[in-house]
């Protein structure tokens, strides 16, 4: 209808023209608009983050090596195995005490520094820094470190042990004390993380409250016991949230301190399946052990949200990053 | 004078942690500057003589600079795939409503929940079928892939807060969506995406696990891999060791001094909501 010397439509057609335009992008050619903003990332997720929890499902109800497609089909046989296997039970207790040494020992201790850094000392700004630090550090140069520092004779632990007339111990052989050793790196390299965390969320408290608080009488305990933990809440649920995620997974600290060692009293699930699928070839077990992991977070991640953080954590955790 | 009194203990506590902290790094950097047979017969003190040879010996090695460079490539490609695809996503999800938009978005935020190392295995299988091992992308592609959730919740969450009348004013000037996206919001997200790249930085610098398991190339290593592999290989000399693992650490450092803010920003953002 309009030729090429068609005049453009006289300014006051422009608003409906362009009104019309804007609902259209918003509805039919809008859907389209859309898809295509998101497809790229969709596309990325699905095929390297969605993808290969299936593929791990279906390895792991084979027996395989990993050449060749995998064709014998066991079934449930490798999560028998699993279940009855002594090792994985083991791993899951060492997760199960790595989680609540940090639950009791490293999340009060980030959360007391915290709150001593909150208040006025001297040098805050240079500790809160300082606490930091590790936390930028990978858990594998963190590892070497630590494993120099832990070393039977020359390392830097038993020295300082003998210097003050102790015996020098075992740190990372010692079956049964194995575990603490592996913690206290964690926390060294942890504990600031978690205090930056909560020193957020003490600034976020308004100061009015302490003092109201203190008029009415409570002592520094009754303060922090009835009002800071409350207020706190939120942010110690993602902070345990993200610890407990990130001990599920932990890989590089035990892999280069101590191996899984001795004789697996220090293994975690991934250090297992690693062992399983990387050093014996063993893939369908392997992705079995990788299929528990998935579960035994998926359970925990929607547990936790429902019972415990319901609608408060949106945008907190972070599985890239890890924190222990 | 009471109140003067009564923060002794906690200049103690605070100062006895502050210890726990330090000593490890002064080990190691002290360490370096020692020889071997000096470190375990005087490991606590001051090296005397002071040894500087651990430290050139590393840094005039091309090996250290190579898994320098290869940390610096990959963790640099990962942050701009991963920003500019969730900033993409997320600007959908934020200002369009479309059908399916909110399953889309609960699948990547289910995506959270899975901890990196539970794909570690299906990861490799997918890469060996693809020819992606001993291949950066091997490591950029899934770092990325995992980096998307965190990173889209964060940039939705920033691109609501800007007011409508902002893009309705660009739709009235003509902008095509995509020119909106691009023209004005990026340029207004500035922090939000300076505070994500931080976050994937680090992530990509740091990890471990993924280049463990996709490079068996020596030329291929990051810092992380360089450092255990090179522990591995001079089990005997402890002291060339704490070198190494102190000159890996300095990038790390380094980046913590200037991006200090954006990094404690971003992860404490999410944490204190609510």
């Amino acid at each position: 209808m309009t030729g090429p010397d068609a005049r453009p439509a006289p300014p006051g057609g422009r608003p409906a023209e362009r009104r019309g335009r804007r609902e259209g992008r918003r509805r039919g050619s809008g859907w389209i608009t859309a898809i295509l903003f998101v497809l790229p990332a969709l596309v990325l997720f699905t095929l390297l983050v969605l993808t290969p929890i299936l593929v791990a499902g279906y390895t792991s109800l084979h027996k395989w090596n990993g050449i060749g497609p995998p064709s014998d089909f066991i079934g449930l046989d490798n999560f028998t195995r699993l279940l009855n296997s002594d090792i994985f039970i083991g791993d899951l207790q060492n997760g199960g005490i790595l989680v609540v040494l940090s639950l009791v020992v490293q999340l009060p201790l980030s959360l007391g520094l915290a709150v001593m850094l909150n208040q006025r000392i001297r040098g805050r700004a240079l500790y809160r820094l300082l606490f930091f630090a590790p936390y930028m550090l990978s858990e594998a140069i963190t590892g070497v470190l630590f494993s120099l520092i832990l070393s039977p004779e020359a390392g830097l632990a038993n020295r300082l042990l003998t210097s003050w007339g102790l015996e020098p111990w075992s740190w990372l052989s010692e079956p049964d004390t194995v575990l603490f050793s592996i913690f206290l790196v964690i926390t060294w390299k942890y504990f600031g993380f978690h205090m930056i965390i909560y020193l957020a969320g003490l600034q976020g408290i308004p100061k009015e409250l302490h003092e109201a608080a203190r008029i009415d009488g409570a002592g520094g305990w009754k303060v922090f016991r009835h009002v800071t933990l409350p207020l706190l809440g939120p942010t110690i649920r993602v902070s345990v949230f993200l610890s407990v995620i990130g001990t599920i997974q932990l890989f590089d600290l035990v892999w280069i301190l101590t191996g899984g060692g001795p004789s697996h009293a220090s293994e975690t699930m991934a250090v297992s399946m690693f062992e399983y699928g990387f050093k014996r070839t063993q893939i369908g077990y392997s992705s079995a052990i990788s299929v528990a992991m998935f579960l035994i977070s998926l359970v925990f991640a929607l547990g936790y949200q429902r019972f415990v953080l319901r609608r408060d954590l949106e945008g907190a955790s972070t599985t890239m990053g890890d924190h222990r | 004078m009471i109140a003067r009194f009564r923060t002794v203990p906690i200049h103690v506590i605070v100062w006895v942690a502050a210890v726990f902290i330090v000593v490890p790094f002064v080990y190691g950097l002290f360490g370096g500057f020692k020889t071997t047979a000096q470190l375990s017969e005087n490991p606590l003190g001051l090296p005397s003589p002071w040894v500087t040879e651990n430290y050139t010996d590393v840094i005039t090695t091309g090996a250290f600079w190579r898994q320098l460079l290869n940390s610096l490539f990959i963790a640099v490609a990962t942050t701009v795939l991963v920003v500019f695809l969730s900033a993409m996503a997320a600007f959908a999800f934020a200002r369009f409503a479309f059908r399916g938009r909110e399953f889309l978005f609960t699948l990547f935020a289910i995506g959270l929940m899975f901890p990196f190392a539970v794909a570690i295995l299906p990861l490799f299988i997918l890469l060996r079928t693809f020819g992606l091992l001993d291949n950066p992308l091997g490591v950029i592609l899934p770092q990325a892939a995992f980096g998307l959730p965190l990173t889209i919740i964060i940039l939705r969450t920033f691109f609501r807060s800007i007011p409508n009348e902002v893009e309705e004013a660009a739709t009235l000037d003509g902008c095509t969506p995509f020119g909106f996206f691009w023209r004005v919001l990026l340029p207004m997200a500035r922090p939000a995406l300076a505070t994500v790249s931080v976050l994937a930085i680090v992530a990509s610098w740091n990890n471990f696990f993924l280049p463990l398991v996709v490079f068996n190339d020596p030329n291929l290593w990051t810092l992380p891999l360089g450092v255990q592999q090179f522990q591995g290989e001079y089990a005997a000399d402890t002291a060339k060791i704490l070198a190494y693992v102190i000159v890996s650490m300095v990038p790390a450092l380094a980046f913590y001094a200037v991006a200090e803010r954006q990094l404690i920003s971003g992860l404490t953002a999410g944490a204190t909501k609510g």
